[in-house]
């Protein structure tokens, strides 16, 4: 272990809150929800104690504009919650989206709809990856499967949200949460204290007033608008990221996101135990989504079983991918529903036939 | 006349911009723009000031007063200013909001905001209807007031009653400074000064939150004259809304 390593036992959310102070979180606001509130217990002591700003807001849409002002202020701003709350959020997730501002929202999510259950599911998938609020927006995705990543992507998406001023939203789940694993943590993370100097707002003294905003009534100024936030969702393809596990000499590729990604993994083990060639493709950004790497491996003959714990939201994705190059299965483990690797391994199986 | 002679009796505040407003003729909020514009000038804070839009009449405010400014969604105001805040804790802070923003949709916001004494400034404008969207029934429309949806006048057993904004935030302890003021004559306008400029000064000495309440007139929603709409101030909505002074711990 290097000298700028150290090594943690902690869960989920507290790798999540650990890694949003080493990504230089600033301000943070957040209301109570299980199964998340490790994150605001955690940076309620420890942010604080650093200097930033913490408030438990009145309410989750008092906390998404919470972050829409610190971070129109170009300051790293985060909140966090798990799918109801995430839901009330959206009117300010949209109008941080279309006011271009820097922010890094948390969904631990648990089963829905409506109050649904604190177990785990993956709901949200279409919420997170369509916008979620209203208008023709995208927050950048990005789905751990680890403790590790989620440490590793909570920092990640403050770079990217100031990359590319946009909403970055970690898509957890209730099993990523709430278990505990060993990380590796850095000490040392440097921060550009002029980030955001080029829009953020300070005060006018020395330049020209600056408007953050979303209004856009002039004729042909949302047009205008709408076509450059446009290309920069196109340009956030240069940051796509996934994992391959054994797809080399493949079948079968299962195709998974978050903590089914890693017990999928299990069971293509087991399977490859048994003399299947199956792998396992885990798309870590959601959106934007791989789907010309999935289109490549189409191409070269392999065939495909999407497993999620929904009834089925990322399969439209992976079909989209597809192309008609060849069709897609889809197992769904229901929400609500703790699944081991003995639970796919039939569906994987069916494939081969 | 001789150029000696000329007396400039008014002139524009510094940071206003020199620009025809979108606002109906007799509409208030010119005024309250002017008042809030000079406030700013009078404390040198052009170069120090956030500005947080809200939605309605007033969403243009940052085309006019000339300062760093945010755009919230309705009624989300109050926590956007904490959130600028609390990252700016050394900047000027205000939002300006109507009545259908603060005390309607955004209700939870603005007690909350006051309740936990955010160095900020919220002015609030309130002319008993929904102007932008064409005169809707208002938390602040009167009992009997008839509007695009109170077609027969609101209804105390139906629609409650008007909110009554300056006393309730008075009430709050993180309030500092609370007040409801008029525009609809020059003694008012010098009062509504006055009180304007000591909802900026809790912000500045760091004693609480600051809040104005301006009685405002919308003639056109009204279907009024400037004139009478003005004279509805004083005859219908002072009664119920009375001016005064409600929380001031600057005097305290």
């Amino acid at each position: 272990m290097s000298e700028n390593k150290e090594r943690l036992l902690v869960k989920g959310n507290e790798a999540i809150a650990i890694g949003a102070i080493d990504g230089g979180v600033e301000c943070y606001f957040a209301y109570p929800i299980t199964p998340q509130s490790d994150i605001p217990e955690y940076l309620s002591r420890e942010l604080v104690r650093l200097g930033g700003e913490f408030v438990q807001a009145e309410s989750e849409i008092a906390s998404i504009n919470m972050v829409l002002g610190a971070a129109a202020c170009g300051k790293r701003a985060m909140t966090s919650s798990s799918s109801p709350g995430i839901s009330l959020k959206q009117e300010g997730i949209s109008y941080i989206a279309g006011s271009e501002l820097p922010a890094v929202i948390i969904n631990i999510t648990r089963g829905g709809p409506g109050l649904g259950g604190i177990q785990p599911s993956q709901g949200d998938y279409f919420q997170s990856t369509r916008g979620g609020g209203h208008g023709d927006y995208r927050t950048m995705v990005l789905a751990p499967s680890t403790c590790q990543e989620c440490y590793d992507l909570t920092i990640w998406a403050f770079d990217l949200a100031f990359k590319y001023r946009n909403p970055v939203l970690i898509l957890g789940d209730a099993i990523l949460g709430q278990m505990k694993e060993p990380i590796t943590r850095w000490k040392e993370r440097e921060i550009n204290p002029n980030e955001g100097a080029e829009w953020r707002l300070t005060g006018k003294k020395g330049r020209k007033q600056r408007i953050l905003k979303s209004l856009y009534l002039d004729e042909g100024a949302m047009e205008q608008h709408n076509l450059r936030l446009y290309k920069k969702y196109k340009s956030m393809e240069t940051d796509l990221k996934w994992e391959e596990f054994m797809v080399q000499d493949a079948d079968v590729i299962a195709v998974a996101f978050g903590s089914i990604g890693r017990i999928v993994k299990s069971t293509a083990r087991k399977l490859r135990g048994q003399g299947l060639k199956v792998g396992v493709f885990r798309p870590i950004t959601l959106f934007p989504f791989p789907y010309e790497r999935i289109r490549e491996l189409a191409r070269s003959g392999k065939k495909f079983i999407t497993i999620e714990n929904n009834t089925g939201q990322m399969v439209e994705d992976v079909k989209l991918a597809l192309c008609g190059i060849c069709d897609c299965g889809f197992f769904a483990n229901m929400p609500g529903k703790v699944s081991t690797p003995e639970d796919f391994i039939q569906p994987i199986k069916d494939q081969f036939n | 006349m001789n150029p000696g002679q000329e007396k400039l009796v008014y002139t524009l505040p510094k940071c206003m911009n020199d620009i025809p407003t979108h606002f109906c003729p007799g509409c208030h909020h010119g005024i309250i723009h002017r008042l809030v514009a000079q406030a700013i000038d009078e404390f040198d804070l052009q170069d120090n000031t956030i500005c947080v839009g809200s939605v309605g009449c007033s969403v243009f405010i940052y085309n006019y007063i000339d300062v760093d400014s945010v755009e919230a969604p309705h009624g989300r105001a109050p926590a956007v200013a904490t959130g600028v805040k609390r990252a700016r804790p050394e900047n000027f802070v205000f939002a300006y909001q109507g009545d259908g923003d603060l005390a309607a949709i955004g209700l939870s916001e603005i007690i909350h905001c006051a309740n936990r004494g955010e160095r900020v400034t919220i002015i609030f404008v309130n002319n008993t209807v929904y102007g932008m969207t064409g005169g809707q029934m208002a938390p602040t429309t009167l009992v009997g007031q008839k509007t695009t949806t109170s077609p027969y006048g609101r209804r105390e057993d139906k629609e409650g009653y008007p909110l009554k904004m300056a006393e309730i935030l008075g009430s709050l302890e993180g309030t500092a400074f609370s007040a409801r003021v008029a525009v609809n004559n020059i003694k008012n306008i010098l009062k509504a000064k006055k009180a304007l400029k000591k909802a900026f000064q809790v912000q500045l000495q760091d004693i609480g939150f600051g809040f104005v309440e301006f009685l405002s007139a919308c003639p056109t929603n009204w279907h009024m004259s400037p004139l009478d709409a003005n004279k509805r101030i004083e005859t219908e909505l002072m009664p119920y809304f009375p001016l005064g002074i409600f929380k001031d711990k600057i005097n305290e």
